[in-house]
């Protein structure tokens, strides 16, 4: 079977199809946000956040365990009783993304904060945060263990599921109506997202509520982070975040060209990371950033040639 | 000459401790306000505090006339994040109309007409494609004034708009300035070059130490006392 066939029979099952959407979409949004967060030096918050949602998603995975096992511990006999069986499931049911989302939110919120008042240092905080959300969820994870296989779920939560085509039904719909919102709030607030980036100051002295808008961006943010978990996993994120928009950085003036560039340069990559990763079976995270890299690397070599040109 | 903001007997500081005491200054239509100070005797504090930014401690900053709160067109200093910036010249003259949009997500025609005349008024027509980053410190401090013209036309503060110039464009970011204030813009600035100062404005306010020194017009200030003391250190220092 030539790579053009494989391609052909992939793309066949709907679900190949979706997934796809979906992960052009997270790219998209991704992206949009990113140059705002390179240019506002909040990358390495993103980074934090990314790994909050990891720590989010473990315990939203040993949730149900931790419950049985703490209802199990009070009670005398060894089966649950019915109600507590109902609580369990439930919890086991609910999608990950109504706890994730929230707590990391709740980070993202904390960490713009502490950026405002000094006790604990903006880039400190962060740090703590992310390290200790990453040490707690791999505890829970080794404490509550859903299934035999702890390591390959840690490492599908940290570096992507394997195959983007585990994706439920479920979550490509909610990811759709997810990066709907994403984008077009990025275009209502365009302008506004613009002014915060550049100047803060000067907002604030317009009477703008500058602050109201930095929230929003950490709002924005959370919800890509969670997101884009499921494409790239928690430790690559931020890769999807910075690449492209400082691969556009390097060769356009404009900020609504930088912006434009670096949302074509990561729906591309994505398109081209999914596609090699079906055919060569390498896992989509990872071959995606591989190839946002690349263009990294393309649009330094572009931008020599072109400054090269204009002296 | 209508008075367009009164600060009387206004305290200001942060967290409970005073930093500026007592100040007492009018400011009129038309005046070139220079606020001189060494630092740390809360110059920035009394930005923050003519922007409403920070309340005073006590005491009232009042605005009269024409002039409301927040319709002031402020020359921020540059931060670190603009230095590398990706964006063209006119896209941050556009944003001084910000301001102005509340929840509007696009600005008007009328807005982008505005920043376009703002833009040939200030002799930067031929960079409003450039990009910010690659403009010299002189033509950047221009970009920014011509963001804040946007924002108003009554009054501009601007927070030492010729730091970290050569002096060519300094004379140059000077005389701009004064012709706006001939334009009828009243002007505050903060500076601490006493020279340009004593030069170009009508007005002077000097504080030093949790204190106000002087107040009132500039031929005053030069044959005060503290006028001379301050401008016999500033030569000495310069020698």
């Amino acid at each position: 079977m030539n790579n053009i066939e494989k391609l052909q029979f992939y793309f066949e099952f709907p679900f190949v199809r979706h997934a796809f959407i979906v992960g052009l979409l997270i790219a998209l949004c991704a992206s949009l946000l990113g140059v705002t967060l390179v240019l506002k030096r909040f990358s390495f918050i993103g980074d934090g956040l990314s790994h909050v949602a990891f720590g989010a998603m473990s315990l939203s995975a040993t949730l149900p365990v931790m419950i049985k096992k703490a209802a199990l511990s009070y009670s005398d006999s060894d089966k649950l009783s019915p109600d507590m069986q109902k609580v369990v499931n439930w919890f086991g049911e609910l999608n990950d993304m109504f706890i994730v989302l929230p707590i990391t939110l709740l980070c993202a919120i904390l960490l713009l904060r502490t950026g405002q008042n000094t006790k604990i240092k903006g880039d400190a905080a962060v740090a703590m945060l992310s390290v200790g959300s990453l040490a707690t969820g791999y505890l829970l994870m080794n404490r509550y263990p859903t299934r035999a296989n702890i390591s390959g779920d840690v490492c599908s939560t940290l570096f992507g599921s394997t195959s983007i085509l585990t994706l439920k039904q479920e979550d490509v719909r909610l990811c759709i109506i997810m990066a709907a919102i994403v984008i077009i709030t990025f275009i209502l607030f365009y302008n506004k997202l613009f002014a915060v980036t550049f100047d803060e100051n000067f907002v604030k002295s317009a009477g703008v509520n500058a602050n109201g808008y930095n929230l929003l961006i950490a709002v924005i943010t959370s919800l890509i982070i969670v997101l884009a978990m499921n494409l790239v996993g928690s430790l690559l994120i931020s890769a999807l975040i910075i690449f492209p928009s400082l691969s556009a950085m390097r060769v356009f003036r404009s900020f609504r060209g930088v912006i434009i560039c670096s949302a074509v340069i990561s729906v591309l990559c994505a398109a081209v990371g999914i596609i090699a990763s079906i055919l060569y079976s390498t896992p989509v995270g990872s071959t995606i950033v591989a190839a946002d890299i690349l263009a990294f690397f393309l649009f330094s070599i572009l931008s020599v040639f072109l400054k090269k040109r204009s002296v | 000459m209508s008075v367009q903001m009164k600060c009387v007997n206004a305290s200001l500081g942060y967290d409970g401790s005073v930093v500026a005491d007592k100040l007492d200054f009018t400011i009129s239509s038309g005046d070139y306000l220079c606020i001189l100070g060494e630092n740390g005797s809360g110059k920035s504090t009394l930005i923050k505090a003519i922007l409403g930014l920070k309340p005073q401690i006590s005491g009232e900053i009042e605005w009269c006339g024409d002039v409301k709160k927040n319709e002031i067109g402020y020359l921020p200093q540059q931060t670190v994040v603009q230095r590398d910036f990706p964006a063209s010249v006119r896209e941050i003259v556009r944003s001084g109309c910000i301001g102005k949009c509340g929840l509007r997500p696009f600005y008007t025609r009328k807005e982008k007409e505005l920043a376009e005349d703002t833009i040939k008024q200030l002799g930067i027509e031929q960079l409003a494609k450039r990009c910010y980053r690659e403009l010299s410190g002189g033509q950047q401090q221009r970009v920014l004034l011509a963001r804040a013209l946007c924002a108003t036309r009554k009054m501009l503060l601007l927070d030492e708009p010729v730091t970290g110039l050569d002096p060519k464009a300094q004379i140059d970011m000077y005389e701009l300035i004064a012709k706006l204030n001939r334009e009828g813009i009243t002007i505050i600035m903060v500076s601490h070059d006493v020279a340009a100062a004593v030069k170009y404005s009508s007005h002077i306010l000097h504080i030093g130490r949790r204190k106000q020194l002087f107040f009132g017009r500039t031929e005053d200030y030069v044959s005060s006392r503290t006028g001379r003391a301050f401008m016999e250190a500033e030569e000495e220092e310069n020698e």
